[in-house]
Parts: C-alpha cells; sequence; structure tokens
C-alpha cells in the first residue's frame, strides 16, 4: 500500500474519555490511535509522537493490525521508559496496547 | 510543528534512536546551524545537516566551483562549475530536502559582516580554508557567544574540536593564540588533501552540531581529536582555557575583530593547528 494514499486516515486520534477494565481494575483511556494498515517502525513512531503530546499519567491505546507490531511497539515503547499496561486482541486482525505516559521521561 | 506522514517516513530511521524521538526532531527542525565554507567539510556537513532535517543551514562562500575542488567538495557537480559554489550547495541541499531552508552568503566574510550573518544562527561549524577566516570566525564566535565545531584537514590528517567559551571551554586562541608565522604555513606543493579525509572531519563535525543541537552524548568541549588516514588511528587531548588567552582570557587584548591578510597561502585544504602549543 502506498504510505502517502492514507493520508486522511492517519492519527484517527479521539479524545473522548473511555474506560477498559484490565485484571478487575478500571482504567482510564485519555486517547486512542488506530495506526491499522502501519507497519513497523512507523507503528512505534506514530505512538511515541501521541506520548510525547499527552500529560504524565495518562493512558494511550494503539489498535494496530501488523503482527510484529504486537510485540515490537510495547517492546520499543517500554525501552523509551513508558509503562505497558496491556496488550490484548480485539478481533480477529487487531490488538490494543494500553500505554501508560509516564513520569519517566 | 505536527509531523506530516512524508516527515515521519523521511525522518524514521533517526526518530527512533533513543535521544531523538519527537522531541529531537523538532530541535532539528528548530536549529540554524551556519557554515563557514562550502568546500571539503562544508561539503558534507552541510549535506549531512540537511538531511537529517536542520530546519536552517547558512552557507558562506565568495568562491565559484572549480574542477579541481570536484575530489572532495561533494557538495557540487562537474555541471555546476562556475556556479558560485553557495548557489550550488544551495541546489544539493534543496534537492536532497526541500524542507530545509538554505541561506546563502556568497560574499567575503570579514570583521564587517561577520558578525551580522552569524547573529541569527545557533551553531557554527568553520570548515575555511585559510588562517585568516579561521581566526575570525573564532573572534567573532567568541563575542557573538555561539557554538563553534571547528575541523581542520591536511594531507592526511584531520582534527576536530568544539569551542564554547561561554560556557567555560577553551577558545581556538586558546590553544593557537595567533596565526602561524609564513614560515610555519605549507606551501602549496605541501598543500594537498585526500578527499576522504575531508568527508570524515566534515562529517565529524556534523555529528557534533546535531549532538550540541539534541543535547545527547559527550560534547567534544574540551577535547582534541587527531585523526590519521594512514594508520587510521585517533588521538585525543585534553585542552583547557588559556588565562593568558589574548581573546577569552584574564586580561584580553583582542577587543574587537581582526582582518588578517593571508601569508603563503593554503588555498585548497583547511589549516591545521601548526603551534606547538597544541600539543602541550
Amino acid at each position: 500500500m502506498n504510505a502517502y494514499v492514507d493520508r486522511e486516515m492517519r492519527h484517527q486520534v479521539t479524545m473522548e474519555q473511555t474506560e477498559e477494565t484490565i485484571e478487575g481494575q478500571k482504567i482510564r483511556i485519555d486517547k486512542e490511535l488506530n495506526l491499522k494498515g502501519k507497519v513497523c517502525p512507523y507503528t512505534f513512531i506514530e505512538s511515541m509522537l501521541a506520548l510525547e503530546e499527552m500529560k504524565i499519567g495518562e493512558v494511550l491505546r494503539v489498535i494496530v493490525d501488523y503482527p510484529p507490531a504486537v510485540c515490537d511497539v510495547p517492546k520499543s515503547l517500554k525501552n523509551e521508559g513508558y509503562e505497558i499496561l496491556d496488550v490484548s486482541s480485539t478481533n480477529e486482525t487487531d490488538w490494543a496496547i494500553l500505554v501508560k505516559n509516564t513520569e519517566f521521561k | 510543528m505536527k509531523f506530516s506522514e512524508e516527515q515521519i517516513h523521511r525522518y524514521s530511521r533517526q526518530m527512533i534512536l533513543p535521544g531523538i524521538g519527537g522531541k529531537g526532531q523538532r530541535k532539528l527542525a528548530e536549529a540554524k546551524v551556519f557554515i563557514m565554507g562550502a568546500g571539503g567539510l562544508g561539503s558534507p556537513a552541510a549535506i549531512y545537516l540537511a538531511a537529517a532535517g536542520v530546519g536552517t543551514i547558512g552557507l558562506a562562500d565568495s568562491d565559484h566551483v572549480e574542477i579541481h575542488n570536484l575530489q572532495r567538495q561533494i557538495l557540487h557537480r562537474t555541471c555546476d562549475i562556475g556556479l558560485p559554489k553557495v548557489e550550488s550547495g544551495r541546489k544539493t541541499l534543496e534537492s536532497l530536502n526541500p524542507e530545509v531552508k538554505v541561506e546563502i552568503y556568497c560574499e567575503r566574510v570579514t570583521s564587517t559582516n561577520i558578525q551580522r550573518i552569524i547573529k541569527g544562527y545557533d551553531l557554527v561549524l568553520d570548515g575555511s580554508d585559510n588562517f585568516p577566516t579561521r581566526f575570525l570566525v573564532n573572534d567573532a564566535c567568541y563575542f557573538e557567544r555561539k557554538t563553534l565545531i571547528s575541523g581542520a584537514i591536511l594531507r592526511y590528517d584531520g582534527q576536530l574540536s568544539t569551542f564554547k567559551p561561554h560556557a567555560g571551554g577553551p577558545c581556538y586562541r586558546c590553544l593557537c593564540p595567533e596565526p602561524p608565522p609564513p614560515g610555519l604555513v605549507p606551501s602549496c606543493q605541501e598543500a594537498g588533501v585526500l578527499g576522504a579525509v575531508a568527508g570524515i572531519i566534515g562529517l565529524f563535525q556534523a555529528n557534533e552540531a546535531l549532538k550540541e543541537i539534541l543535547g545527547v552524548g559527550q560534547s567534544m568541549v574540551g577535547r582534541f581529536l587527531l585523526f590519521n588516514a594512514l594508520n587510521l588511528s585517533f588521538a585525543e587531548m585534553k585542552i583547557q582555557r588559556n588565562p593568558e588567552c589574548p581573546l577569552c582570557g584574564e586580561n584580553p587584548t583582542i577587543k574587537e575583530l581582526i582582518d588578517y591578510t593571508q601569508s603563503c597561502s593554503t588555498q585548497n585544504t583547511v589549516p591545521l593547528q601548526t603551534s606547538t602549543r597544541t600539543l602541550d
């Protein structure tokens, strides 16, 4: 796919606050980033760019459908000092990565 | 500044580096680097800084492209012979990265215009090919409190350091207080240079400029690197501020810029330090 074609689609960030329950704990989602159709390393870069604009303690949900990104994005974000709260499959093709913007930065 | 899809793709391989990310890329985009000389050192430095996304690059050189420049001055092509080097340089940089703003100065840089020129820049890279310019750039950077990334080459040797006297480090005159006497300046025949050596030192200058802009790694302030291509050897000396420096010392005698005249010239190379003080 031509990476420049989907300009309209990029950064589908919703600012609505939603909640998710992870291991019985309610977590507030501050931002969601839809990276479906994107490959590495752009999945990581776009996640990082979104986190850089968020406040400490806020949580970002990243949706990916590129299988290697399911491992690579959490690993790379963790290396940068962000906290990975959860990685889970949401349907047959998509995965959701929950990441918290931490004080470490 | 929001990154476009194209910018993310263009800079992706450096944005994923620890210490860069979006914040670092923004610092590069906002940075203004002035390069003295669009020759052997300035060419590779300018090309890599433009490729990395440094927002504004100033290029100063009053010469025109000649065929004997092409052995090492990779900003220019055979078809550019006869063009002002800064015009040719701007064309190369803009074709590599249209996002970069290239400011050109075709005039001879002297004591009357240098401070006005460098005032608007954050960093200065010296890739000049003669001692008068080298001292002029150093003194102007001192008076304007600009970080100076200095590179020099001759034959198979190269040198590198970063001068930041406004932050406590030495200046070029701390090592070499005055231009060398004519007998110590290499004659034309002695002034050959291997193009790859210019490339290596110019890229070290670009590397140090990127580090200074990003605030990563160990700066070359207070360090003086000596490179020899034949042995592929590196040596590093610690250098300190000289309290007797005529420019930044305790009792400075130089209060304004000086236009030295070129003695026996090294027209096509960049002079190395010739003072024995550097080896103290």
